[in-house]
């Protein structure tokens, strides 16, 4: 095959490879043949980036696509359809679907359904345990052959700390990292919301943050002594975040990702929306000390990746109260979108790590292919026009769920146009 | 809607120092988003209500044809009475839905109740939930207003306009006097709502309790917050005891009532620390023996039953401002 492709006078953002300027990409057999100024190829097709800014793909650690078992809140392919739309041309997705992702037929059955959407990348992440119970270990080896590129029992924090033990020791031989959300539920109480001044006011319970920290430093303390390779999802707190940072400072290989809720919004949300039940996720929604300790952390290069978390769930699954409404939101149509306006368009994190914390922050954590754009990369590449001013409405999503709670929010910049091997998947429809 | 278009022409007029005729909202949610000017306003009308409660024929007119339904998804007898008591003297129709135990408590998406309820067109709606929000879900969804009537540990906004109702007829005032409220603090929505209400109207409030029933951060409330039951009480105008559910505590808050009564119960040897005129209160039902020994909240300082009297005329008012959009000028 000679299929080529001309990515032409967009600015392309390669922190690894130490570029930041305009260039033309050319894309050749899924693969970037040539990177360089005023490129021309007579026979490759020509996809005109002027004025855009040019990225390693970008990778999303952290969806739940809800296939197989709650198909009508998201599928394989309207998960995978939502993931480009949000610039995404790899996605992870989360073992937590029914049934659990606990074996090798199970991630291949994924695997299987990914590829005939032929889109955004799909690799599984595998369940530690059977049944994510947290009683006996599942296999990982297999799950590896079948594509898995990581293990974890997603929602439910593993608590026991000899099984927590073995399964980084035996993730170790398949060179998988092990994710844990870190919760320690005897001191979170599976409460609803943030344990602050605004639970509180508004009578709900709370989580308070050391049940994060806590969880976070006994897996870390394991991570220790097994030799084992921790990444943190979802970090929320400030004070989980000091402890990842002396970890790291001794040696211990930990990352980390932290989402654009986190980044973004604070627990004061629940009450300004009126007790929303799409401010209602796990973890929480924290405050604002947090968020500015994330915001540092994500810049300095203490957090490792944003991951979206997307989590989608039925109108009819979220207009209950709110203590009986399930945890989650949906992310990957706004993540980007919301990181740059949010934050690098005001200036608290340059391009080059906005590049880095989608792109090679991700792909290094898990070992994925990507994260760069040099001649032999994988010809992966996220289009994202920073002038764009749009507002972020459900209405139009690609995924079968519509629970954001950034519903109406004018942001400046989205993503034009996502390329996975070379091939345009998604452009903006109206461009 | 006739009502909506007074709302706006009295609310342009309207100066700080003239007290406002009508309501803002369809809702009563909370205490937290009222101005002291409609707080006054309830308490005045509910003032000049408190009569009707001592005639012959205890029924006016003024919400004849009106459709309110009682949604009480928690148990409740004093406060569910209380309404249906005003409901009744006010001539309004009411329907009593108890959905504890009924199809809607579990499961039932609250947007299907919220369907259902508007498909019957009730003017008003009084709820009672254990999630906090659930009124505020209810009245973005519905066209009929919405009284919470208490949601979860949020609030209970009658119940602190009885009990200022309550105070004021007391002292005459609420502004610069002291109100220590003594319990679950964690737990309950009658703090919360007296909480707002009280710094709305200036008076200032101490809260107390056990350090595992006494929430973080309290004071961002505007309050004072101790463990030390002496010290709420010293200069406390009003001591306002919250009923304490040991039994009922999620996790292990507080081993047992003997020791809670010995450290937290109002005694009248405890009330001494009080100001000599002060007054004790209680939201109900008491535990006797445990938050209140039985001498205190039967002697002549509490108002207990006081505050029982006055939460119909703060219902009355209540419904009344909400679905008439006027001004109570007494009627036969």
């Amino acid at each position: 095959m000679t299929s080529s492709l001309l990515v032409r006078g967009g600015k392309l953002i390669d922190p690894v490879a130490g570029r930041e300027a305009v260039v033309d990409l050319l894309l050749r057999d899924g693969r970037v043949a040539e990177v360089g100024p005023k490129l021309s190829a007579e026979k490759a097709e020509v996809f005109d980036a002027a004025g855009l800014l040019v990225f390693p793909g970008f990778i999303d650690l952290h969806a739940h696509l809800r296939e197989p078992g709650r198909e009508y809140a998201e599928t394989i392919a309207s998960g995978l359809a939502a993931a480009a739309a949000g610039g995404f041309t790899a996605v992870c997705a989360m073992p937590n679907t029914d049934p659990v992702n606990d074996s090798r037929a199970i991630c291949e059955y994924i695997v299987t359904k990914a590829r005939g959407v032929a889109g955004t990348h799909l690799y599984p992440i595998g369940a530690i345990s059977k049944g994510q119970r947290g009683e006996e270990m599942a296999e990982f080896g297999e799950m590896r052959i079948a594509g898995a590129v990581a293990v974890s029992d997603d929602g439910r924090w593993l608590s026991n700390g000899t099984l927590l033990r073995h399964a980084f020791e035996h993730a170790g031989l398949f060179r998988m990292p092990l994710i844990q959300h870190a919760e320690d539920p005897t001191l979170s109480g599976g409460a609803p919301m943030h344990e602050g001044g605004v639970s509180t006011r508004l009578g709900l319970s709370g989580q308070p943050a050391i049940a994060e920290a806590a969880a976070v430093a006994r897996d870390l303390l394991v991570a220790e002594v097994s030799g084992g390779r921790l990444h943190v999802a979802h970090l929320s707190t400030g004070r989980a975040l000091e402890v990842v940072r002396q970890a790291r400072a001794k040696g211990i290989a930990v990352t980390c990702e932290v989402t654009p809720h986190h980044l973004l919004l604070t627990d004061e949300e629940v009450s300004r929306s009126g007790f929303s039940t799409n401010t209602k996720m796990n973890p929480p929604l924290r405050e604002r000390s947090d968020l500015d300790a994330l915001i540092a952390g994500l810049a300095d290069g203490s957090i490792d990746a944003v991951a979206t978390d997307h989590a989608p769930h039925h109108e009819d699954e979220k207009s209950v109260d709110f203590n009986s409404a399930p945890f989650g939101i949906v992310g990957l149509e706004t993540a980007a979108a919301l990181v740059y306006d949010g934050l690098v368009a005001p200036g608290k994190l340059t391009l080059s790590r906005f590049a880095k914390v989608f792109s090679a922050g991700p792909a290094k954590a898990f070992g994925l292919p990507g994260g760069t754009l040099s001649v032999g990369s994988p010809a992966d590449i996220t289009l994202f026009d920073p002038k764009r001013r749009w507002k972020v409405a459900s209405a139009s999503f690609l995924s079968l769920s519509r629970n954001t709670p950034f519903e109406g929010r004018e942001l400046t910049g989205a993503p034009a146009a996502t390329i996975v091997g070379g091939r345009v998947i998604w452009r903006r429809p109206d461009e | 809607m006739v009502s909506v278009s007074l709302v706006t022409f009295h609310s342009s007029l309207v100066t700080a120092f003239v007290t406002p005729t009508t309501l803002r909202s369809k809702d009563l949610l909370g205490i937290e988003p009222l101005s002291s000017e409609e707080i006054s306003l309830i308490l005045d009308t509910a003032e000049s209500m408190r009569s009707i409660g001592d005639r012959e024929v205890k029924k006016v007119p003024a919400l004849r044809g009106r459709m309110i339904v009682n949604l009480f998804f928690e148990a409740s007898t004093r406060t569910r009475f209380s309404f249906e008591t005003a409901q009744k003297w006010l001539s309004a129709d009411s329907l009593n839905f108890a959905a504890k135990g009924s199809s809607v408590e579990k499961g039932e998406s609250l947007l299907d109740t919220a369907r259902n309820l508007q498909a019957m067109s009730p003017d008003l709606i009084v709820i009672r939930h254990g999630t906090p929000g659930v009124p505020h879900f209810l009245a973005r969804h519905l066209k009929a207003g919405v009284v919470n009537a208490g949601d979860g540990a949020h609030e209970h906004p009658t119940q602190a306009l009885l009990d200022a109702l309550t105070i004021r007829r007391h002292f005459g005032r609420l502004a610069g006097l002291r109100v220590a409220i003594v319990g679950d603090i964690a737990h309950s929505r009658v703090v919360r709502s007296n909480i707002w209400l009280l710094t709305k109207m200036n008076a200032s409030v101490i809260v107390c309790g056990p350090p595992t029933l006494l929430p973080p951060r309290m004071t961002e409330m505007g309050v004072a917050a101790t463990t030390d039951f002496d010290e709420a009480l010293t200069g406390a105008d009003v001591v306002m005891m919250l009923r304490v559910q040991l039994e009922r505590q999620e996790t292990s808050r507080f081993p047992s009532s003997r020791e809670y009564f010995k450290r937290y119960g109002l005694t009248t040897a405890r009330l001494a620390r009080a100001r000599p005129e002060a007054v004790v209160m209680h939201p109900g039902p008491m535990n006797r023996g445990v938050e209140i020994a039985s001498d205190v909240a039967d002697s002549p300082r509490s108002l207990i039953l006081e505050q029982v009297s006055n939460g119909v005329a703060i219902r009355m008012a209540v419904l009344y401002l909400l679905l008439t959009g006027k001004t109570w000028e007494g009627e036969a």
